[in-house]
């Protein structure tokens, strides 16, 4: 619901501005385009509320998304394109981001908890087994002979 | 008049809900009379706030603008119930909207606990009324909703158009509603911890909470995820935004919660994990409410210049989590844990469904906060955005997919894994054969998509197998087979069509994300365009006024490939009282698939930009959940759960006899 908010409140201050991708941007060349979209996807509206520019109605992300196809006309590679835009703006621009030390916690985080997790299941496990064994008293020698020959009759 | 009754019924809740708290955790082991007052106590809140609601409810529906709170949101031009619905379409009236149904839960434990020990009873009515107390308090002292005006405006400021619609009045109540429902086994899992006490019972009563408030959040986010589809106009229908994140965190934890809680009522096992998600589960929630109502997720900076409102939810917050841990820090190690078991079992099935569903909430939790608290200490800006998500929670999902059709096939205590396997087979191979055929049929460049639909149809053929295993389907005869399936008990049926319902969603997600198309164009009237074997016509604009807005309304005639012909109503709005303008996309269903078209900008030779996406199989994706909530529903309805552990009258006089 705040998100629906945000999103009124920015159309309200941005009011008369085009909406998402617009016909007149869009490359004649339809590799190029895709390679365009692709790249917009993970690009961050700066503006926005966790919303790529390729979504986004803003004035910026149309003038992102401009960017990103005079690049790709230019002959940019996509990594390039990327590299421009956050060279300019910064890493904020990535929706995804950079895996470096500032970064490091957060990709491992999940995999940490996930390892973590696995290691004190299978600790309680053994942990639980042993207390089983632990509470259950060895069989006496008459017990341990009567099982023999249940086992073995024939011995 | 009736606003001054209304906040003096919230002054009088809050008095009533801190001498409950103090009374029930100074004198919980007192024989009864303790649970006797709180249960009184709770009725009395729920009595209380659902007056000062009812008071808030009567201002807005009549267009009382001495109400400041209505002056700021509301217009008397706006239809009745978008009136009524702004009560909690802003911060104030959507805080005391989470304290009624706060207080309802309490209310409702109260009626029917009845049959729960009385001790146990007066200690999670006291931590309920411990929560109460501090959210009507927070609620009076920093976000009054009764505040008045004078001079009295004639007029109101409306509502924010984009909230003038059906999804206020379902979705924040429905979500509510499930963040809140968690605050119960919240209170239960602490009561457990303060009396030492934990059993089986405990797991029975815990669980339908768990369920009620599982069943809701599915609801209640489902419910968001389509208003935002509709409403936001480009057709998205998830953008991990911190805001769904908030929602979503619960869910998965609660998740969680409902199958740990189910090994702990069968075997006695897992009773400090148990515990511990639900402290977790309520802390998410409270941590969701914390994110959307301190204004912190806009900036780490505006939440500092203004810190009033954010620091009080953010101590209270601190003090209920941290407060929960350290006293199950200390207490934990009083409750034993039982249950012996082989890893190869239900209950090793369910530690793994736990395990990475655990990780999966932490993905997205430290996804969420991480951004914060980076620019928070070291003032660097990064974006966590969709694409880091997908990656992390969807290579931890992924897993849990493959397992998850094991499960309820699993015996207790030790199962036979490959004897399941066998028995999975057909399921295995259909989903097998199903994704191939889908390929053949529509290819796909992506190279994940296959594998996705794989799992989806997996999962879904999965929960079949599990209702056809269980009615000896094959394996007797078809009138047999036909009354053992209907004699299954209904928490069968609800395990299957709830597993089922998520493979349903993972279809739906995997393929619009595969097979979605679309048209950017400009468009004269009388111009068509082509999609997904669509023929789009435009018709032209004309002029309409609604009641409190107008609107420019494209026609639009659309041919399906069969020939047979629909007429489509996009709208660009706008709104007379605050001049702020939306758009209304048109949304055809053709069976599963959808066809999504948008009304942009007038272009300067007549024409207009028009944005039209064809979406196939996207309904699955909110089927799916509503296929989960029907099953939570189901599984609610089932007597044994509902009538819990065995009262102590029928007892006493089985005693007796």
């Amino acid at each position: 619901m705040r998100r629906l908010i945000l999103a009124a409140t920015l159309a309200l201050s941005l009011l008369g501005s085009a909406l998402a991708v617009n016909p007149d941007e869009m490359l004649a060349d339809p590799a190029l385009e895709a390679r365009a979209r692709a790249i917009s996807a993970n690009l961050r509206c700066l503006v926005c509320q966790n919303q790529s520019i390729d979504d986004s109605d803003a004035e910026l992300a149309r003038d992102l998304r401009i960017i990103v196809r005079e690049r790709l006309v230019a002959g940019d590679s996509d990594e390039a394109v990327t590299q421009y835009l956050v060279d300019r703006y910064g890493e904020f621009v990535l929706l995804s981001p950079v895996l470096a030390p500032h970064t490091l916690l957060l990709w491992i985080a999940a995999p940490v908890v996930l390892l973590i997790g696995g290691m004190a299941v299978l600790a309680g496990a053994r942990r639980r087994r042993k207390a089983a064994l632990a509470a259950e008293p060895p069989l006496s020698e008459a017990e341990a002979a009567a099982l023999r020959e249940l086992e073995e009759p024939d011995r | 008049m009736s606003i001054e009754l209304g906040h003096f019924a919230l002054i009088l809740a809050f008095a009533i809900a801190t001498v409950s708290a103090l009374v029930g955790l100074v004198l919980w082991r007192s024989d009864g009379r303790a649970a006797a007052y709180l249960q009184q106590g709770a009725i009395l809140q729920f009595l209380l706030i659902a007056a000062a609601f009812a008071a808030l409810v009567q201002a807005f529906a009549t267009s009382d603008f001495s109400l400041a709170l209505a002056f700021e949101h509301s217009h008397s031009t706006q239809p009745m119930i978008f009136r009524i619905t702004g009560v909690w379409g802003n911060h104030e009236g959507s805080m005391l909207l989470w304290v009624l149904i706060l207080v309802a839960m309490g209310g409702a434990v109260a009626a029917f606990g009845r049959n729960l020990p009385r001790d146990l009873l007066a200690l999670v009515l006291a931590i309920q009324s411990l929560l109460v107390a501090a959210f009507a308090g927070f609620t009076l002292f920093t976000s009054n909703p009764f505040a008045r005006l004078s001079p009295v405006p004639f007029e109101g400021k409306d509502l924010n158009p984009v909230l003038q619609d059906i999804g206020l009045a379902l979705h924040p109540p429905l979500l509510y509603t499930g963040y809140v429902g968690f605050s119960v086994c919240f209170s239960f899992a602490i009561a457990a911890l303060i009396s030492g006490r934990i059993d089986a019972a405990w797991a029975r009563w815990v669980r339908p909470w768990t369920l009620l408030s599982w069943t809701f959040l599915t609801l209640g986010i489902a419910m968001g995820s389509y208003w935002a589809y509709y409403e936001l106009g480009w057709g998205g229908w998830w953008f991990w935004d911190p805001v769904e994140n908030a929602s979503f965190m619960p869910w998965l934890a609660g998740t969680a919660l409902l199958h740990s809680a189910l090994v702990m009522e069968k075997r006695n096992a897992l009773k400090i994990w148990t515990v511990f998600l639900a402290i977790i589960t309520f802390s998410l929630s409270l941590l969701g409410t914390f994110m959307v109502r301190s204004g912190i997720l806009t900036s780490v900076h505006t939440f500092a210049s203004d810190p009033t409102r954010g620091l009080v939810i953010l101590s209270l917050l601190a003090a209920f989590i941290g407060g929960a841990f350290v006293l199950f820090a200390l207490r934990a190690s009083s409750l034993r844990a039982g249950g012996l078991f082989h890893p190869v079992s239900k209950e090793g099935a369910l530690i793994l469904n736990n395990l990475l569903l655990a990780a999966a909430t932490s993905a997205v939790l430290v996804g969420t906060l991480y951004p914060l608290l980076l620019d928070a200490l070291t003032g660097r800006s990064i974006s966590v955005g969709g694409p880091f998500f997908e990656l992390t929670f969807g290579s931890i999902m992924a897993p849990l997919l493959v397992i998850l059709p094991f499960g309820p096939f699993l015996a207790w205590k030790r199962g036979d894994l490959v004897g399941v396997a066998q028995r999975l087979a057909w399921a295995a191979g259909l989903a097998l054969f199903v994704t191939i055929l889908v390929f053949a049929l529509r290819g796909a460049s992506v190279s994940l998509v296959p594998f996705g639909l794989l799992l989806g149809f997996w999962v879904a053929f999965g929960a079949l197998a599990d209702l056809a295993d269980r009615a000896k389907l094959f394996r007797t005869d078809l009138v047999t087979s036909l009354r053992r399936l209907f004699g299954l008990p209904r928490t069968a049926w609800a395990t299957a069509i709830a597993h089922f319902g998520i493979g349903v969603t993972v279809i739906g997600i995997v393929a619009v994300s595969a097979w979605e198309t679309e048209l950017v164009t400009t468009m004269q009237p009388g111009q068509t365009g082509n999609l997904a074997g669509y023929t789009v016509l435009y018709d032209g604009v004309t002029h309409t006024e609604g009641p409190n807005f107008t609107s420019d309304r494209g026609s639009f005639t659309i041919t399906e490939p069969t020939g047979e012909t629909r007429t489509a109503h996009p709208e660009r709005r706008v709104y007379a009282a605050s001049g702020m303008p939306t758009t209304e996309a048109a949304i055809e269903t053709y069976g599963f698939s959808q066809l999504y078209l948008q009304l942009g900008e007038p272009g300067a030779d007549g024409g207009s930009v028009v944005r039209v996406w064809h979406k196939p199989f996207i309904t699955l994706i909110w089927l799916g959940a509503l296929l989960m909530a029907s099953a939570g529903l189901l599984s609610l309805s089932y007597r044994r759960l509902r009538v819990g552990a065995p009262r102590p009258a029928r007892a006493k006089t089985a005693a007796a006899e």
